[in-house]
């Protein structure tokens, strides 16, 4: 099959990481937000944007134009 | 009632615009009716493996593995570690070469291939609607769910849900319910797995759970222990809450409903179908066995982690409103109070919002809510949207799994076989679609048949349980002995069938009362629990389709074997896998998978 699935799954976490990390960060102190005191919202958030980030690079390492050199245009596969 | 904030409804709304966006992109790879069911045969076998194990991770596992949980402890561990993990490996090792390599399309084909038309014909009927009334239940159930924990319109969530599912498999097929399953599979791990972690947390990790289980199992009458090991106690039925004694338990789940359900569903097999390969269709089941045999930790944690929470330990310390209301007649909404709940595991409570009472007094508590009280309790806003995401990614992949399944036995065992046949292949890929609005149609109808008549859909599980117990005896029989015939394997399916029927009526758990739960033919014996029931209802019918198959088998006449070249151990070419590096050869999996299985019982012995 021509998509390569960890492309959509990698955008999917890393934007849920961003919007978690930055609520996180923008509601950090206020009461109700650290269960047993962990502020996860923060970390978890981050969690996930690593594991995001993580896919994304895995699926641009699969794509042969992801290769530098002079050719990488031609050698563009057709899974766009 | 929880109110939730814009981060929450941001969360799901990334989530559908994914899962959309997904089916969207995949349709344009559509062409013939094999892409649209069986992925054109080209998907690699990590993705084929986490959706063989997404598409069965619906919300009765989630919700259903925490509610045992709470009610049974880590011995609910034996779900997966006797009733899935070996049976995963059966199928991956030796069956999956007579399913991939015969090139049947589904497995009721398999069956016409190897046995005949009848046998087909029983196998895609049953099949076909026992796969959109469970689709069905389990969309009730979320409705349910999401109507009494978030106060949502039952009607609007079912139609929502059942909408954006039925969008993404009409777009893109199997394709895309495989995919959407895989995103589903991190969303779900992901998003429970900070429960688990405060949960554990707040209780002093495993030791404080240990300890607080322990109270908990003495003032039920146990040992200390009864809740926290896993075979300890299984030595008989009244030492341990689940109620089964180890022959039971290892027979009747670890054997006959286990072998049963993943080696012969077809909503399993076709995620291994789909794969690009002999070698990738084996490694399907074993690569989701990894992640399988750790779901413990995932959903059944959370469950025991409800009983002994203290209430007052969450980021919503007042008790959230459970509303005590119907789904069809929503008249009342009551808040629970503390005290008659155990940790944050409320009771069940009755049309006033009295708390229900079992006949000793004691009160019932209502378990499928502990893990949804446990995200409510300790998710602050933003990942209670990742939480309830994830609850409802589980629902959709369930439901994925089901109209998938049943898209593709309609079209080709029912209607290409017996309604028209011979049609060119852009009508059957046309009728695929339309099977998918249809499946989804039905769902959404069972799901209302439930909400208004319960019992109903007790009874038709039950017809289910009856019909799937003897499933493997023929399977087994079919593709490991030459000479079972085609009248063998139908007069043993329809026997075992009515044996479990004769076998339920005959028999009552402890305490219930005749009619649903068994004992309408006269009661002759009786059973610790309904559990206990249920496997040995299975066990015997397996036995009985077992013996049956190979009485008729030698009486008829068998296939040449010719004609049964590639459907059967000893006429077909076994597959090598010797070129591949070890860590991809389906034997050297297997025997990790069972190493560390065997591990982990003996850690929570």
């Amino acid at each position: 099959m021509s998509l390569d699935i960890r492309l959509p799954l990698g955008a999917f976490f890393t934007l849920l990481g961003v919007l978690l990390t930055g609520y996180g960060w923008a509601t950090r102190g206020t009461p109700g937000t650290t269960p047993t005191g962990v502020p996860i919202d923060l970390i978890w958030g981050a969690a996930l944007l690593v594991f995001g980030v993580a896919m994304l690079g895995l699926a641009r390492r699969a794509r042969p134009s992801s290769r530098p050199g002079p050719f990488s245009v031609s050698e563009r596969g057709d899974d766009t | 009632m929880t109110t939730l904030s814009w981060v929450d409804y941001a969360v799901m709304a990334l989530y559908f615009a994914f899962v959309l966006g997904i089916g969207a992109a995949l349709r344009r790879y559509v062409r013939t009716s094999e892409d649209f069911f069986l992925s054109g045969r080209s998907i690699p076998a990590w993705v084929t493996g986490l959706a063989f194990i997404s598409a069965n991770l619906g919300a009765q596992e989630v919700i259903g593995m925490g509610a045992s949980g709470a009610k049974y402890g880590i011995a609910t561990s034996h779900f997966y570690w006797i009733g899935a993990i070996p049976a995963m490996v059966f199928i991956g090792l030796f069956m999956m070469p007579f399913y991939y390599g015969s090139r049947a399309r589904s497995v009721p084909e398999y069956l016409k291939l190897r046995f005949d038309e009848k046998t087909r014909a029983l196998n895609a009927v049953s099949f076909a609607i026992m796969t959109v009334f469970s689709s069905g239940i389990s969309l009730y159930a979320m409705g349910k769910l999401l109507h009494l924990l978030l106060g949502w319109s039952f009607d609007v969530s079912i139609l929502i849900a059942a909408g954006v599912v039925l969008a993404y498999i009409f777009l893109g097929g199997l394709t895309s319910a495989i995919y959407n399953e895989v995103l589903q599979f991190f969303l779900i791990v992901l998003g429970f797995a900070p429960l688990v972690f405060l949960g554990l947390r707040a209780v002093g990790g495993w030791s404080g759970l240990v300890s607080r289980l322990a109270e908990h199992a003495t003032a039920g009458g146990f040992a200390p222990g009864a809740y926290t090991h896993s075979w300890a106690f299984m030595g008989h039925a009244s030492a341990n809450p689940v109620g089964v004694e180890w022959f039971g338990l290892v027979m009747g789940l670890g054997f006959v409903l286990s072998f049963g359900y993943w080696c012969t569903d077809f909503l399993v097999v076709q995620r291994a179908m789909a794969a690009n390969s002999m070698t990738a269709a084996r490694r399907t089941p074993l690569i989701a066995a990894f992640p399988k045999m750790l779901f413990p930790f995932l959903v059944i944690l959370p469950g025991m982690l409800a009983l002994v929470v203290s209430p007052a330990s969450g980021v919503r310390a007042a008790a959230p409103a459970v509303s005590s209301t119907s789904t069809t007649s929503p008249t009342s909404t009551t808040s629970i109070t503390s005290a008659s709940a155990v940790g944050i595991v409320p009771p069940k409570v009755d049309a006033h919002g009295a708390p229900l009472r079992d006949a000793a007094g004691g009160v019932v508590l209502d378990y499928d809510l502990a893990t949804p009280m446990l995200l409510l309790h300790f998710f602050p806003a933003g990942l209670l949207g990742l939480g309830l995401t994830a609850l409802l990614a589980s629902f959709m992949s369930g439901m994925a799994g089901n109209v998938t399944a049943f898209n593709t036995v309609w079209t080709y065992d029912l209607y290409q076989s017996y309604v028209r046949p011979g049609a060119p292949d852009a009508h059957y890929l046309a009728m695929g679609r339309w099977a998918t609005v249809a499946g989804v149609a039905i769902s959404i109808a069972a799901a209302y048949v439930a909400a208004s008549f319960n019992n109903i859909m007790d009874f038709l599980q039950l017809v289910f349980a009856f019909v799937n117990a003897p499933l493997f005896a023929t399977f087994a029989l079919g593709m490991f002995w030459k000479r079972t015939t085609g009248h063998g394997a139908f007069a043993g399916l329809v026997a075992g069938t009515l044996a479990a029927a004769v076998h339920h009526g005959l028999s009552l758990p402890a305490g219930a009362a005749v009619g649903v739960k068994g004992g309408y033919l006269g009661v002759v014996t009786t059973f610790p629990s309904e559990l206990a029931q249920t496997f040995w209802t299975a066990i015997v019918a397996w036995v009985t389709c077992f013996v049956v198959t190979i009485v008729v088998s030698l009486f008829t006449r068998p296939r040449a074997p010719d004609e049964l070249r590639g459907l059967v151990y000893g006429l077909t070419r076994q597959p090598v896998d010797t070129a591949a590096p070890w860590y991809e050869r389906p034997v050297a999996l297997a025997v990790v998978v069972l190493a560390v299985t065997l591990v982990l019982n003996a850690v929570f012995f």
